[in-house]
C-alpha cells in the first residue's frame, strides 16, 4: 500500500485522441504496473483512474463510492459546464425512487415484447438501404433510424420530431463538438420539448412510457416534476445516441475481422454471444466521466483512496483485462465466459441494456441474413470518425453487398 | 422497518442473474456478488424497503422477495 504520489503530476486524460476502435497501449501498462493512477481531465479536480476489471467493478458497485457526493465538488469532467443533478448524480434510495419509475419498461421480459416489431423495422430499413445502393450509408439507412424508432415507440415520442431531438441529443455526448453555449441551448431545448410532451399527457393520458411516468409522478409527490422531465429527456437522448453509435462500431469491428464475420454468417445462432463479445471488445468510450467519491477510506488497487477523493474508471480497459478475459485483445465471438462491463455495473448499470442488446442482436441477424456479402465500400483508411464526443463512432459508413 | 415478527424470504434465480450489481448496490446488507453473480446474504430476513427496491430494479426480475410464512410475493411487482 502506498500513499498518493504527491510528487508526480497527474497525467492529462484522456491519454490520446481516440484512434478508431484501438485502445491506447498505456491502459495495458497501467493494469499491470499501476492499476490506480492519478489523472487530470480537461476540467475539474485531479482524480484517480481505475483500469483493472476488479477495481472498476468495485468503484461502480460498492456503496462506499458515491455519485451524490460529487454535488458541490469541482467534478472531473470533459466540458467546462458542471453536471447539474439528474439521476446520475444520485445514490440509493433517492436514485432508486426515480429509476423505478421507468425500470419496469426495460426488463428483459418487456423488451422481448418489442423484438418482433424491431425485426420488422430492421427489415424495412434494410429494404430501403438495398434500394438506395450499393453503395449506401449504413449510418443513415439503418444505424440511426432503428434505435430512434424503437425508443420513440417505447416512450411515445413522435418519430416526426426526430430531426429536432436527434440534433439536441448530441449535447448529451458532446465534449468539444459543440460550444458550451450551443450545448446548453440544445439541452434546454430537449428539456423544454420533453416538458411539453409530459404536460400534454396530464390533459390526455396515454399508454406509453411517458404516460406511465406522469401517472407514477402524480402518485408519489416525493418525485420532483423537473426530475421526471430530465429523466425522460435522458432516456430519449441516451436511449438512442449510444445504440446509433454502437451499430456501426459493431459492423466495423466485424468487417475488419472478416474471419469473425464469416463465422457469424455460417452460424447466426452465435448472434447473442457476438453482441456480448462486441460490447466487450468495442471501446465505446473516448474518455471517462462521472467520478465516484469515496465516502470512507478504501483500499483499492494497492493504494489507499481517502474519504472524499474521486475515482473514475476505464470500462474499456476493464474489458481488456487479461486476468479475466484470456486473449483479451482478440475478438472471439464464441467466448464463453464474458463478464464484460460494457453496460457499467452497480446501481447506475445502463437501464437500456436489455433494449440495446435486443436491438443489436436484431441488426446483426438481419444483416447476416439480408447482406451476407456486406463489405466497406471505401478503403478502411477513408472512413471518417467523429471527434469531440464522449463516445467513438463513425460519421458515415459506406457499404456494399 | 417492521416491528412485527414477520419475515421475508429472499431468492436470486441464478439462471436469470446477469451480475449487473444493481441489487448489491441498492441493498448491500442483503446481497453480495460471488463469482460475478448475486447471492442473498441471508435467506430469511426482517422486512426492509431496500429489498423491494432491489427486486423491483432488477432488469432480469431475478430477485424474488416473498413472505417467509406464506406464498404471497412481496416483490417484484408483476
Amino acid at each position: 500500500m502506498t500513499e498518493a504520489p504527491e510528487t508526480t503530476a497527474p497525467q492529462r486524460y484522456p491519454f490520446s485522441e481516440p484512434d478508431r476502435l484501438n485502445l491506447d497501449p498505456r491502459y495495458a501498462r497501467l493494469r499491470r504496473d499501476e492499476p490506480l493512477t492519478r489523472i487530470r481531465l480537461p476540467y475539474g479536480e485531479p482524480v484517480w483512474l481505475a483500469t483493472r476489471h476488479a477495481d472498476v467493478r468495485t468503484v461502480l458497485g460498492d456503496a462506499r463510492f458515491s455519485r451524490a457526493a460529487s454535488v458541490g465538488r469541482d467534478e472531473p469532467r470533459n466540458t467546462p459546464r458542471q453536471q447539474e443533478g439528474g439521476i446520475l448524480s444520485m445514490d440509493p434510495p433517492e436514485h432508486t425512487r426515480l429509476r423505478r419509475l421507468v425500470a419496469k419498461a426495460f426488463t428483459a421480459r418487456r423488451v422481448e415484447e418489442l423484438r418482433p416489431r424491431t425485426r420488422q423495422v430492421a427489415h424495412e430499413l434494410v429494404d430501403g438501404m438495398l434500394a438506395a445502393g450499393p453503395p449506401a450509408d449504413l449510418v443513415e439507412h439503418l444505424a440511426t433510424p432503428l434505435p430512434i424508432r424503437v425508443i420513440c415507440d417505447l416512450l411515445g415520442v413522435p418519430v416526426a420530431d426526430q430531426d429536432r431531438f436527434h440534433t439536441w441529443s448530441e449535447a448529451i455526448v458532446s465534449t468539444t463538438s459543440l460550444s458550451p453555449e450551443r450545448a446548453q441551448e440544445y439541452i434546454d431545448s430537449l428539456f423544454a420539448y420533453m416538458g411539453e410532451l409530459i404536460a400534454r399527457r396530464r390533459e390526455q393520458p396515454t399508454d406509453d412510457l411517458l404516460g406511465a411516468m406522469v401517472r407514477a409522478r402524480d402518485a408519489d409527490d416525493r418525485l420532483a416534476e423537473d426530475e421526471v422531465v430530465r429523466l425522460a429527456a435522458g432516456l430519449l437522448a441516451a436511449g438512442h445516441e449510444t445504440t446509433v453509435t454502437q451499430i456501426p462500431n459493431f459492423v466495423y469491428a466485424l468487417l475488419t475481422h472478416p474471419d469473425e464475420w464469416a463465422r457469424l454468417r455460417a452460424r447466426p445462432d452465435l448472434v447473442p454471444g457476438a453482441v456480448e463479445e462486441l460490447t466487450r471488445f468495442v471501446p465505446l468510450g473516448a474518455t471517462s466521466a462521472f467520478a465516484r467519491y469515496a465516502l470512507e477510506d478504501v483500499e483499492l488497487g494497492g493504494v489507499l483512496v481517502r474519504a472524499g477523493e474521486p475515482v473514475v474508471v476505464s470500462i474499456s480497459s476493464a474489458n481488456r483485462d487479461e486476468t479475466v478475459f484470456p486473449e483479451a485483445d482478440r475478438l472471439d465471438l464464441t467466448r464463453q465466459v464474458n463478464p464484460h462491463l460494457g453496460f457499467g455495473h452497480g446501481v447506475h448499470h445502463c437501464i437500456g441494456a436489455q433494449l440495446a442488446r435486443m436491438e443489436l442482436q436484431v441488426v446483426l441477424e438481419t444483416l447476416v441474413a439480408r447482406t451476407p456479402d456486406l463489405r466497406l465500400a471505401v478503403p478502411e483508411s477513408e472512413l471518417i470518425w467523429k471527434s469531440g464526443l464522449l463516445v467513438r463512432g463513425l460519421v458515415a459508413m459506406p457499404v456494399s453487398w | 422497518m417492521s416491528t412485527t415478527n414477520e419475515q421475508w424470504r429472499v431468492h436470486v434465480d441464478p439462471t436469470r442473474c446477469i451480475g449487473s450489481g444493481i441489487c448489491a448496490g441498492i441493498a448491500p446488507k442483503h446481497f453480495v456478488l460471488v463469482h460475478g453473480l448475486a447471492r442473498p446474504l441471508a435467506e430469511r430476513v426482517a422486512p426492509d424497503d431496500a429489498l423491494v427496491d432491489a427486486a423491483d430494479s432488477c432488469p432480469m426480475e431475478a430477485v424474488i422477495v416473498s413472505e417467509a410464512d406464506g406464498l404471497r410475493r412481496v416483490a417484484p411487482e408483476p
